[in-house]
């Protein structure tokens, strides 16, 4: 396939191996912030295959993971009204709240609908003008410019059933917060193509600069990944820190300047709470006020909830690369895709379902 | 003003309700009642369709012919949104799916009933047209409808029009023995590219806009069942349509019922590049994705590449491929080994596949 096969080359995935073992001197411990990474990783066999000379360490950059509990609770609320449409992308239906998941809510006989893209909740709304839509929109920097999109047209049409339940949450201050904890062991990041595609990366130049640590912007399919892990080592052994682009059929030092412009006029920066982190100061994106009427939170007058968190998920541990999924006491036991004790394990984009799914050792798959 | 309308308006007129209904182009509660209007509904609607591949009769049960052989018998519901998807309807659907069933269980599909439950509202013109799609598939692959039965319900407690079928088979000489046969050394075939159903049937429904639009693969296995048994005979150890869970559950199954691993190889499972793209973009495994004219074979270990190349000779099977084969219960009950080698469990799929956010 065209732009596909091309980057899963295994001959040319051996040679960059063979290169990347010949230039470690000792095991470093990398970072892949994006949970797509993790899933590729995993998926290609080549964490596997640099067991000893990297250790690869999943960081924060699970959407649907880290998304508020309290916000799952809220949209979980908003669906059982007689008078909402909660519309949500697919994966967050099975992450648990409080005490159900969107997926429970449907079953109970809310009104939850899987929708590919923002405008199919802006097309609902058109579609049920009796109703309330409320987009549920969750991501990080890669998914606003799509919600920005779909609130412009919503108001171009002049929809008054349409609202969102923002949750977008922002990666370069979730890596701050990593890396000024005490006892972290991150010495390089591959940061997330798909994020800098739409951001660029301009801003990581200061956090290399503060934190002298290599950043590295780094593709999905295995040759990126492997290219993005030797320049990061390359960096390490020569005991230098500098931001590096490995993605740049996809990514420009600006990123992508309509899209940019698009965030800046609908959002505005905030703290944001994430699953498992507490709040992240500049964590999230809100609606900016001149677009709160579209603001899911005011519509409804969201009171504030108690959340109850499961307290047995290390999830935190988990998404800030303290623990290996497989390390965890419940990992492939009571914690399963099919009874998740938290959001890692249950999310297509998480830590915990990557390991499940292509690292599980035997004595996990029987127990 | 519909007709319905301007007959209500005119208080003077004295219109029989049911003669209202009767002109009605969409099937109505009363259809569903056992009256004269159900009665036009089968006769002039149903009977008149299907006549060509049908002894239905209006008994309450129908006499089977006398079979040399043992008879196998199996039943399944179709549900389907869209009713109408490229590469087929619910018709054919409910046609294949039921012969499909018999022909991997090793039986020539002869007899099935039909069962139609229809949301009130439903357009007679498409129900007509599934009808008659339920008459060409039968005709295609040589069964007779036997028996069938006609409900309404009221919109809402159906999405359109649900198929339940049972059919009824002649088991051929030799039955496949069944997957708890399969033995180390086994191989794995698939008989075409996998994931077409699934994503056909969400592109449409879920409007992605795709190009070219994904094509179902739904359609008949027993001509490829029949040659296989007719070249193979006992070599072949077990077939399924892998329908529902996908090429995944289906290995999931067998390597339950087997205690073997079954290891598969990424490179070598046929997936078209629409399949591949959407499955890509959206997060989601062709292996976990529904198929409706795709099966896996087991046959003993050497048959494979003869197996393969019967499958290649027939109409719609040039994609069949060697895809794996049965070991020793090692590491997990499926495996598959992936870009760089590496083998890995195959996840057993968890309900319906959730397209991903990003």
């Amino acid at each position: 396939m065209k732009y596909l096969d091309e980057y899963r080359d295994p001959e040319a995935a051996q040679r960059l191996l063979t290169e990347i073992r010949k230039t470690a001197t000792h095991c470093w411990t990398l970072m892949e912030v994006c949970g797509g990474q993790t899933h590729s990783l995993l998926r290609h066999g080549i964490a596997a295959e640099l067991e000893g000379t990297v250790e690869l360490i999943h960081g924060p950059g699970c959407p649907v993971c880290v998304t508020d509990q309290g916000a799952i609770d809220f949209a979980c609320q908003l669906a059982q009204r007689e008078d909402v449409i909660l519309a949500s992308f697919g994966d967050m239906l099975r992450v648990p709240g409080s005490d159900s998941s969107l997926l429970d809510v449907r079953t109970a006989g809310g009104r939850v609908q899987v929708v590919y893209s923002p405008l199919d909740a802006v097309e609902l709304a058109r579609r049920y003008p009796e109703r309330q839509v409320v987009f549920f929109a969750v991501g990080f920097e890669t998914t606003a410019p799509a919600t920005a999109l779909a609130v412009r047209q919503a108001d171009r049409d002049g929809l008054e059933n349409f609202s969102l339940l923002v949750s977008h949450v922002r990666v370069q201050p979730a890596m701050e917060t990593l890396v000024e904890a005490p006892d972290h062991r991150v010495q390089a990041f591959l940061a997330a193509g798909h994020v800098c595609t739409v951001m660029g990366y301009e801003s990581y130049e200061s956090f290399v600069e503060t934190y002298r640590l290599p950043v590295v912007v780094t593709g999905f399919e295995p040759l990126d990944l492997l290219e993005g892990i030797l320049a990061c080592v390359r960096q390490l052994e020569q005991q230098q820190a500098r931001l590096e682009n490995c993605y740049a059929r996809s990514v420009q030092e600006a990123g992508n300047r309509a899209a940019r412009d698009l965030v800046q006029e609908i959002y505005q920066v905030s703290d944001r709470a994430w699953r498992g982190f507490g709040v992240i100061p500049r964590g999230g994106l809100e609606l900016s006020p001149e677009w709160s009427q579209y603001d899911a939170r005011i519509r409804f007058e969201k009171q504030a909830l108690p959340v109850l968190e499961n307290e047995e998920c290390r999830s935190f541990d988990v998404m800030t690369g303290q623990l290996k999924p497989t390390a965890c006491p419940h990992f492939g036991k009571r914690c399963r895709p099919e009874t998740p004790l938290g959001a890692p394990m249950v999310s297509s984009e998480g830590a915990c379902a990557a390991y499940y799914r292509y690292g599980m050792s035997a004595d996990h798959a029987t127990a | 003003m519909s007709e319905r309308e301007r007959n209500l308006s005119g208080s003077w007129q004295l219109n029989c309700p049911v003669l209202l209904l009767t002109t009605s182009d969409c099937v109505t509660l009363a259809h569903g009642e056992g009256g004269r209007l159900s009665r036009k509904l089968i006769q002039e609607c149903i009977l008149k369709t299907l006549q060509p591949v049908s002894s239905l009769c209006l008994n309450d049960a129908a006499p089977l012919p006398r079979s040399e052989r043992p008879l196998a018998m199996t039943t399944d519901s179709y549900v389907i949104t869209p009713l109408f998807f490229p590469g087929g309807d619910i018709g054919s659907l409910a046609v294949y799916g039921t012969v499909n069933d018999l022909a991997v269980s090793g039986a020539r599909p002869l007899w099935l009933t039909l069962s139609l439950i229809i949301e009130e509202g439903l357009p007679l013109a498409v129900l007509e047209r599934i009808l008659e799609s339920v008459a060409q598939t039968a005709a295609e692959t040589g069964v007779q409808i036997m028996a069938g039965d006609t409900k309404v319900v009221p919109r809402g407690a159906a999405d359109g029009l649900f198929i339940n079928t049972a059919g009824v088979g002649e088991l051929m000489d030799p039955v496949p023995v069944g997957p708890d046969r399969i033995q180390a050394g086994d191989e794995l075939i698939v008989s075409g590219p996998v994931g077409q159903h699934g994503i056909a049937v969400m592109a449409v429904r879920e409007e992605l806009g795709v190009e070219p639009v994904p094509q179902s693969d739904s359609g008949s296995l027993f001509p490829a069942v029949e040659n296989l048994r007719h070249k193979l005979g006992a070599r072949v150890r077990c077939l399924r349509d892998a329908t529902r869970g996908g090429v995944s559950a289906v290995l999931h199954e067998w390597a339950a019922a087997s205690d073997m691993t079954l290891s598969i190889e990424e490179r070598l499972i046929p997936v078209t590049p629409e399949v591949r793209g959407i499955s890509e973009l959206l997060g989601l495994d062709p292996l976990h994705i529904a198929n409706e004219g795709t099966m896996l074979i087991a046959v003993e270990q050497g048959a494979g590449a003869e197996a393969v190349a019967e499958l290649q000779g027939l109409p719609g099977m040039s994609g069949a491929q060697k895809i794996g084969e049965a070991r020793e219960r090692g590491i997990a009950a499926v495996t598959v080994r992936r870009t760089l080698g590496a083998e890995q469990p195959l996840a057993d799929p968890l309900g319906s596949p959730l397209p991903r956010i990003c």
